[in-house]
């Protein structure tokens, strides 16, 4: 196959990876009943205060470079924990709507991120750079697809997998998927519903936080405004709806919307040439293009279409293809759960 | 093992649910929880299983005092509870459901799992597919799954708290079989809550009465062995009744009415459906008349009800409301039109979670944008009155017990509709409620309402129809002459046992 072509694959995977481990964090936050909306908010939050602490160990020269990434990646989970965890506290101890206060950090963490973000406007810091794995990136089309990456890519796909196998092959995972469900089915089960509800929403937060830093140590390094993130964060939020909160199809669904991300800009650029003609029309609608097949397969996904293909595949293959093409929502989503 | 309760008290704000309850339950026995609506049945029972504190007294089990803390506590000193909406996870498989909650670890450890479920269920002639969803499987068999479930986890004392209903009469048998089975060869302590005497009798041992939250009075059953005699189950019935409601209640009788003209005429009627093959059907009900639909759930009986309410899709003949066809009406416009519908679902569609009684009788009140509240406090009341609701105007639906819920949804219906299309509409109430509501349905009827209803009780059919549709796979089956049709006749007819005849 076309080497520039793979390339180009290869960094739409790249380019991706903020999207997939954002999607990711809330797949998780949301399986256990939290919907986390203020995702927009924390990326760009994290994203600037991840950057402003490995910027800052870099002027004052203290660490190396590797420690210094790893330190603007602490930051960063800390700061999607946090904003997360104040949604978790609210819902569960306050009683507040889910939606209502993460509507309101997304906005409040937005626009504390353009502010803070003011002084390190355009200025260069540390870069998580790219190595290949041995042996792996050897491999024809896949190799220079997936394994020529830098480590954030590599984590997002062992998270893939891991986030895969606790839900569904470890009691931990039934009980993640049972809180978010029907908490009193989990209770009745013991489960410590409230206690599992911080601790996923915590996680999933930190996971956010990862994503924002990895736009401003990696895919466009730095703090630009308008923000690099801006809008991702609520993409990502379509993407688990997308992906019907499975963290396969989540991650496939990140990748789609890269991967149409880049053919719209490369058309908006370049123009679009069909058979040597110049094809015209306002390519601006081409930013719709990924929306649009996304509603299409949600239809298709949903209707009862699946569920009568479904009956016709081996009775073994069945239930694990229905765990996979699922696409309702954790049923308890977005509720308070109390005991009596 | 034998559980002892001293003294249990509990306490709803005003209302005393438990007072002072005192009962000791023995090995092997099979207790029957009879009692009004209301009267603290479920109450006492979700504190045996650890699901409520009790606000006062012990429970002991073999002499020792047991202080626990939840259901997982209840469970782990051998007592566990299936209640009436079992509390599985509707997007789990069996195999799923039956493994969370189990032993500690990480793996999962399916195959073993599966084995040991396989077993169970062999043992008592459950089907259970574990790879099955449980938001595709049948009451029954959520039951089932609860059942064996929680014999897995080494429980001594099982709780049903209205098993019956919402499951088929195949169901029950096969259900009443297991719970014997586990009495007698295994010595567990059945209690089972239940609004239907026929099947306390039956299975149980012995029966406990509530009444507003008091222990009233506890009786031996006649032995199954004995063969239960019509005479012998009569005479127990209304042994219990009089124990429950302090008084004797004559024997369910109605007047006919005369027969107006059509109200709802059904024209080759074709509902759709994924899974029945769904035959045309014909009917036309007349003022005053009351038709019953008998069958298995699942057997159309729904599907058709909800066509005729204009809720499910029509594919094709005819339907006409005093004359006009509405095929294309909506259910809002036959609301109008006086034709009104009650669905089964009590919780799910006829109330709503988190609104008071009041609020509940604004929304069904005639459409003004600026709502009196006074006067639908005062409409509220007197509802409440005259359903003799246990409740007041200001409490939230989801409070009150099951059978109370069922009477305001009666009495959210409007005053003198044309034509009534009611989904079981004594689902879960005691006798004494159950005929309360049918002289309220009666008076409507003589006064020229059409009902038409659907119930499991078969009883309550035979004696409240004018005519009956039995319902089997689809297919529509009118009964020749109701007042000539025994119960046992019915019960053979829903099997389908009407293809020969
Ligand atoms: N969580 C609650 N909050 C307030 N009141 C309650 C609550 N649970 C029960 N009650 C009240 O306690 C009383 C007993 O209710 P319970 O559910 O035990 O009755 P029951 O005997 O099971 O009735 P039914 O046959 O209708 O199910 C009722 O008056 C009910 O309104
Ligand atoms: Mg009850």
């Amino acid at each position: 196959m076309n080497e520039e072509f793979l390339n180009t694959l290869g960094s739409i995977i790249g380019t991706a990876t903020p999207l997939v481990i954002a999607s990711l964090g809330e797949t998780i936050t949301e399986r256990a009943g939290v919907v986390n909306l203020s995702l927009d908010g924390s990326l760009a939050l994290a994203a600037v205060l991840g950057f402003a602490a490995a910027w800052t160990a870099q002027e004052a020269g203290v660490l190396d470079v590797p420690m210094q990434i790893a330190l603007g990646i602490v930051v960063a989970m800390l700061v999607g924990a946090l904003i997360a965890l104040l949604i978790g506290f609210s819902s569960i101890k306050l009683r507040r709507d889910q939606v209502a206060v993460g509507f309101v950090l997304t906005l409040l963490a937005a626009d504390l991120a353009r502010f803070l973000g003011a002084d390190f406007t355009r200025i260069p810091g540390p870069q998580i750079t790219r190595f290949a794995l041995p042996v792996l990136s050897d491999l024809p089309i896949l190799g220079p697809i997936f394994f020529q990456q830098n480590v954030l890519v590599y984590f997002s796909y062992i998270l893939m997998f891991v986030i895969w196998f606790w839900l569904f092959r470890t009691k931990g995972g039934l009980s993640l998927r049972a809180i978010g469900e029907r908490p009193e089915a989990a209770y009745a089960r013991g489960a410590k519903v409230q206690q599992l509800r911080y601790w996923y929403t915590f996680l999933g937060g930190a996971l956010v936080g990862l994503a924002g830093v990895a736009y401003s140590l990696n895919v466009k390094p730095g703090w630009s405004s308008p923000p690099a993130m801006q809008g991702d964060g609520w993409i990502a939020l379509a993407i688990v709806i997308f992906g019907g909160w499975h963290p396969f199809r989540v991650v496939l669904g990140a990748w789609l919307f890269a991967a149409l991300r880049a053919v719209s800009s490369n058309i908006q650029t370049n123009g679009l040439f069909i058979f040597g003609q110049e094809i015209n029309f306002p390519f601006v609608l081409l930013n719709t293009l990924p929306w649009l097949l996304m509603i299409l397969t949600l239809l298709i996904v949903s209707g009862g279409f699946t569920e009568r293909l479904l009956q016709y595949m081996p009775r073994a293959v069945q239930h694990r293809m229905r765990a996979f093409l699922r696409s309702d929502p954790p049923k308890a989503l977005g509720t308070r759960f109390e005991m009596e | 093992m034998q559980i002892e309760l001293r003294n249990i008290h509990k306490r709803f704000g005003p209302v005393h649910a438990n007072q002072d309850i005192s009962v000791t339950f023995h090995e092997g026995k099979i207790v029957g929880i009879l009692g009004e609506n209301g009267a603290g049945k479920s109450t006492l029972m979700k504190i045996l299983s650890g699901f409520q504190p009790a606000d006062q007294g012990q429970i002991l089990i073999d002499g020792q005092v047991i202080d626990y803390t939840g259901p997982t506590a209840a469970i782990a000193n051998g007592i566990g509870m299936l209640q009436q909406d079992p509390l599985d996870v509707g997007a789990f498989t069996v195999l799923e459901n039956f493994i969370y909650g189990g032993a500690e670890g990480i793996a999962l450890g399916r195959a073993q799992a599966e084995a040991t479920l396989d077993d169970l269920s062999a043992r008592f002639g459950f089907e259970l597919d574990p790879h099955q969803l449980i938001d595709n499987l049948l009451i029954a068999q959520r039951q089932q799954l609860e059942i064996v479930r929680l014999l897995a986890l080494g429980v001594q004392t099982l709780i049903l708290d209205e098993p019956t209903t919402g499951i088929s009469a195949e169901q029950k048998i096969i259900l009443f079989d297991a719970l014997r089975k586990l009495a007698r060869d295994e010595g567990m302590i059945i209690l089972l809550v239940s609004h239907k005497l026929e099947d306390v009798i039956e299975l149980c041992d012995e029966v406990l009465v509530l009444r507003a939250g008091v222990l009233v009075g506890d009786m031996e059953m006649p032995s199954a062995d004995h063969n239960l005699t019509g005479a012998v189950i009569a005479e127990t019935k209304q042994h219990l009744v009089t124990m429950m409601f302090g008084e004797e209640l004559e024997a369910q009788s109605r007047e006919h009415y005369d027969l107006g003209k059509p109200v709802l005429e059904v024209d080759q009627l074709l509902v759709h459906d994924l899974r029945l093959d769904m035959q045309p059907i014909s009917m036309s009900v007349q003022a005053s008349e009351v038709i019953g639909l008998a069958g298995l759930d699942g057997s159309g009986q729904e599907l058709f009800m909800r066509a005729c309410a204009r809720l499910g899709r029509i594919t094709g003949g005819n339907l006409r409301l005093n004359g006009d066809n509405i095929v294309g009406a909506s259910y809002r416009q036959l609301f109008h039109r006086g034709c009104v519908f009650g669905a089964a679902g009590r919780l799910e569609e006829g109330l709503i979670a988190g609104l008071t009684l009041t609020e509940h009788t604004a929304l069904v009140a005639d459409d003004h944008m600026r709502i009196d509240w006074k006067s639908m406090a005062k409409r509220t009341a007197s509802r409440i009155d005259q359903y003799r609701v246990k409740g007041r105007a200001a409490d939230n639906v989801e409070q009150l017990s099951g059978g109370n819920q069922q009477r305001v949804l009666m009495g959210l219906l409007p005053d003198d509709p044309q034509l009534l299309i009611l989904e079981q509409p004594t689902r879960g109430l005691d006798v004494d409620s159950a005929r309360w509501i049918w002289t309220q349905l009666l008076q409507r009827c003589q006064s020229g309402t059409a009902i038409i209803f659907n119930s499991s009780d078969l009883e309550e059919l035979v004696t409240y129809s004018d005519r009956i549709f039995v319902f089997y796979a689809g297919r529509v089956y009118p009964v020749p002459d109701v007042s000539q049709t025994s119960i046992d006749e019915l019960g053979h007819l829903i099997g389908g046992e009407f293809q020969q005849a």
